[in-house]
């Protein structure tokens, strides 16, 4: 055999497949005003959202090996700067959506530039310092309502759409759209050249580094963009809710420790993990709700339990018994069937 | 004399964030581990304490006499049976295990002990007070300061008197040549977070006399213990006591200026301290 008989490809039959679902899925979810009732939605437009900071916490933890028990900070400012923007500034709520995506990135720099300082687990405590200070610093502020927190007025709400049910359909559409484009950009940005490079680094950082990939400024450019992205969810998380206070904006049960649940079972630095595991998380919090804290204290120790037993993941477990890709990201060497028969 | 009576309260105030903060330094110095459960385990030291001065009538501080021992099996028994699979070359096992702990420990005490706030009642310890040249102090921040720096010392000497101390250094600097040389890293691990954990134990039940407590705190109480640590130097001791106290003085300085800027305050100057010493005022592990 000569090297002519292989060729390298990313793409399967299982890729184009899934490629073809995914359209067909995105489609019909699209339609769903039209076939789903508003509780549905209402659970689907926020499952979405979940899937949105999960996805993001995955780039994060599980390629860029940035450990965040912070995201909080981000969530929480992008809807505290939502309801400021809109309020004091007139701006539409959509476009406040976008700018607080663009402040997000702006805090940003400076917070990674401190505790960046701290490796390891200290950096995942130094995050969750940051987000105390956001928490403490946006209860100071009385225009916002201080410690108990204000509601979005009535014509700021009515500026998105005059009809309850079209308000409804559009929040569901941004939740939606929201998921779609933070699969997609991780998506293509883990086939680009930096993403190759943060591939390499979640596989070993040391033979990363050592084959010049500056690993800082990677990891640095991970942090801001995933800031700016979460500050964006945050602002629509509070466009639903229409109501936010620091503790609701800031917490860290809400924000961060069902994220890291979410990404732990479905399967940590792969694209598809946290889409299992919002879906897994979903099916169990409809089922174990009424429980209160039994659901939470079985929530954790299924975390802890999949963090001994399958490091990888209920995706990781799938992938290694039937060498599974869906998103395709991994090259794999082909044998040319086709020049065989010559 | 106001300015001088907030940092005497805030220096006092320091001995309890030294509490806090000595698990936490310990576990990191022997086994590298970070326990984001810490705090939780704070407030479970304190319930663990309420519970016994309810049953059995006692005093908070005979209390310890049952909690220390029992905190410290429960260190032994979560070392030994979890947190030792998963310590490794990879960070995220340890983290996100003790993660998953804190919140399963959380909602434990939620479930048993309701969300309302409890106190212990130490009688008229709580109140008493001793006053000289137009100072004021109480007797039980006296006492809890007191204990932090008692703590410590016979931290320090554990670590470098005795043969558990020797066995402790030995794991930290290497693991392999300390198991080769006869070491069973598991149960010496085992035994560093029951010293961890009974030194928590009086972390909580101080923390219980001084003010009310319910099941949420615990993150708040890990993260003044992370600071200190942070502040005085990852794997110095004394630098955490000097960390606590700075992180307390923060405080009520911050609380003198402004009620609303106590907590603010303490984490400004904890992030401050990290732009310009990022390594903590007196470091003694370099990594």
């Amino acid at each position: 055999m000569n090297p002519s008989d292989f060729h390298v490809t990313r793409t399967s039959a299982v890729t184009k497949i899934a490629v073809v679902c995914g359209a067909i899925a995105l489609i019909i979810l699209i339609l769903a005003p039209y076939w789903a009732g508003r509780a549905d939605m209402r659970l689907m437009g926020e499952l979405f959202l979940y899937l949105a900071l999960a996805s993001l916490w995955n780039l994060m933890a599980g390629y860029a090996g940035l450990v965040s028990v912070g995201q909080q900070a981000y969530v929480g400012f992008g809807g505290y700067m939502l309801f400021a923007l809109t309020i004091f500034g007139g701006v539409h709520p959509v476009g406040a959506i976008v700018i607080a995506g663009v402040l997000g990135a702006l805090i940003a720099v400076p917070v990674a530039l401190l505790i960046f300082r701290l490796r390891g687990a200290y950096f995942a405590i130094g995050t969750w310092v940051i987000a105390e200070v956001f928490r403490l610093s946006f209860a100071q502020v009385s225009a916002l309502g201080g410690g108990s927190g204000s509601s979005l007025p009535v014509g700021i709400v009515r500026s998105l759409a005059e009809s309850r049910s079209g308000r409804e359909h559009l929040s569901y559409w941004l939740a939606l759209a929201s998921a779609v484009i933070v699969i997609a950009s991780v998506f293509f940005f883990l086939r680009t050249r930096n993403g190759l490079a943060l591939s390499a680094i979640r596989d070993n950082e040391l033979a990363a580094g050592s084959l010049g990939i500056d690993i800082w400024r990677t990891k640095f450019v991970v942090y801001i963009v995933t800031a700016a992205l979460t500050a964006m969810i945050g602002a629509l998380i509070f466009l639903q809710k229409l109501r936010i206070s620091p503790d609701a904006a800031f917490s860290v049960n809400d924000w961060t420790a069902f994220v890291i649940f979410i990404v732990v079972i479905g399967g940590i630095g792969t694209i598809e993990g946290p889409i299992i595991g919002t879906l897994l998380f979903f099916a169990l919090r409809e089922t174990l709700a009424d429980q209160g804290t039994i659901y939470l204290m079985v929530l954790g120790a299924v975390a802890i339990v999949i963090m001994l037993k399958a490091p990888n993941g209920l995706w990781g477990l799938i992938r290694s018994r039937f060498d599974l890709e869906l998103f395709p990201l991994s090259y794999r060497v082909k044998i040319d069937t086709s020049k065989e028969k010559d | 004399m106001e300015w001088l009576n907030a940092v005497v309260q805030g220096t006092l105030l320091g001995g309890l964030y030294a509490l806090f903060a000595a698990g936490l330094s310990l576990i990191f110095g022997v086994m590298r581990l970070v326990n984001i459960a810490h705090g939780d385990l704070i407030v479970l030291g304190a319930y663990l304490g309420l519970t016994v001065t309810i049953i059995l009538g006692l005093h908070p501080l005979l209390a310890l006499v049952i909690v220390v021992p029992a905190m410290a099996l429960i260190g032994y028994v979560l070392q030994r049976g979890i947190l030792n699979h998963t310590l490794g070359k990879d960070i995220l096992p340890p983290l996100l295990v003790t993660f998953g702990l804190s919140v399963i420990i959380q909602n434990a005490l939620l479930e048993t002990y309701s969300a309302d706030p409890q106190k212990m009642n130490a009688g008229a310890l709580e109140t008493a007070s001793l006053s000289a040249g137009g100072l004021s102090v109480g007797i039980l921040p006296l006492l809890t300061f007191g204990i932090a720096i008692a703590v410590i010392a016979s931290l320090q000497w554990v670590f470098y008197r005795t043969a558990l101390g020797r066995a402790f250094r030995a794991t930290s600097d290497n693991q392999e040549i300390a198991q080769l040389m006869g070491l069973n890293r598991r149960h010496i691990f085992g035994l560093a977070m029951a010293l961890a954990l009974g030194v928590t134990a009086i972390a909580g039940i101080m923390l219980g006399i001084r003010t009310s407590f319910d099941p949420s705190i615990g993150g708040g109480r890990l993260i003044f213990g992370f600071e200190a640590v942070i502040i005085g130097g990852l794997g110095n001791l004394w630098g955490t006591l000097v960390g606590g106290v700075i992180l307390g003085v923060a405080q009520t300085i911050g609380a003198k200026i402004d009620p609303g800027w106590q907590l603010l305050a303490g984490h400004i100057t904890f992030l401050v301290i990290l732009a310009f010493k990022p390594n903590g005022l007196f470091p003694r592990i370099n990594e």
